[in-house]
């Protein structure tokens, strides 16, 4: 018997926020990140049927989306210069040839712990985040993270502001409490 | 008299507001003013406002991303029409 059902219809509003930080921490870019998500998504459906049940959705799309990711480096490097190992520092085509000035050591960046806390950290983020009911949620990530307006934020979900505002203050409380009891 | 000192002095339900807002910099001056002098007498208000900065700090700090919602909707939609599709098959 399994202990996990799988229901592909929540999916999305369960899952895309998580896998999309987990991949955007791997991938530095916005459109690849999300096509990496919609792929995934569309082979999870896919391979439903092999779900045994053994590890949670999450898990389960996590270790699809790993895959994904491989795969997507594997295209890269095979297009463009088969054996060359290519790192690219970043996607903007316009800095491209400054190697030197690139590689210089910077004394204030982040090392590559931090990164790796770092990561960790919007996952565990996120975590908290999912633990929310779902209107606070939508609220939280729009003010907090997308930093809408809170105007914008008002008319797109038809609230009042002083609304917008209680519902800011349960979520932080919630989440400073969720990552207080999990992170620290 | 009397007056002026209940504009000065607000309640936690108050404090917490300005110092909600101030996280997100839309506190204006004057509620900035009166949030701190609720602190000064108030503990509960300094620890939720500690809590709070920490809070905005560590995700700031943090990479932490999300779509966009209108991405979402779009990954939504699609995903929707594909999964409609492989309901009808079997």
């Amino acid at each position: 018997m399994p202990n996990h059902q799988i229901d592909p219809n929540k999916w999305i509003d369960l899952y895309s926020d998580y896998l999309f930080n987990y991949t955007i921490t791997r991938v530095r870019d916005r459109d690849t990140a999300q096509d990496l998500v919609q792929d995934t998504f569309f082979a999870g459906l896919k391979s439903m049927k092999n779900f045994k049940g053994e590890a949670s959705e999450r898990t389960w799309l996590i270790s699809i989306l790993k895959r994904k990711i491989i795969d997507h480096y594997r295209k890269i490097n095979s297009k463009k210069g088969k054996a060359e190992v290519r790192i690219n520092y970043n996607s903007d085509s316009e800095d491209e040839g400054n190697w030197l000035e690139e590689r210089v050591a910077d004394p204030f960046d982040k090392t590559a712990e931090d990164n790796l806390e770092n990561t960790e950290l919007g996952l565990a983020i996120h975590n908290c985040i999912g633990k929310l009911p779902e209107k606070q949620a939508q609220v939280f990530k729009m003010k907090t993270i997308l930093d809408y307006e809170t105007e914008a934020i008002c008319n797109e979900l038809d609230i009042t502001a002083s609304n917008l505002w209680v519902i800011i203050h349960r979520a932080r409380t919630t989440i400073a409490a969720c990552l207080e009891k999990n992170w620290f | 008299m009397m007056n002026k000192k209940n504009k000065a002095f607000i309640s936690c339900d108050e404090a917490n507001h300005s110092c909600d807002k101030s996280q997100y910099n839309e506190a204006t001056f004057w509620e900035k003013f009166k949030l701190n002098i609720h602190l000064l007498y108030c503990r509960a208000c300094r620890k939720y406002s500690i809590n709070n900065s920490k809070l905005s700090k560590i995700i700031n700090d943090s990479d932490v991303d999300c779509l966009d919602l209108k991405d979402k909707q779009e990954m939504k939609d699609c995903f929707e029409k594909e999964l409609k599709k492989r309901q009808q098959k079997p």
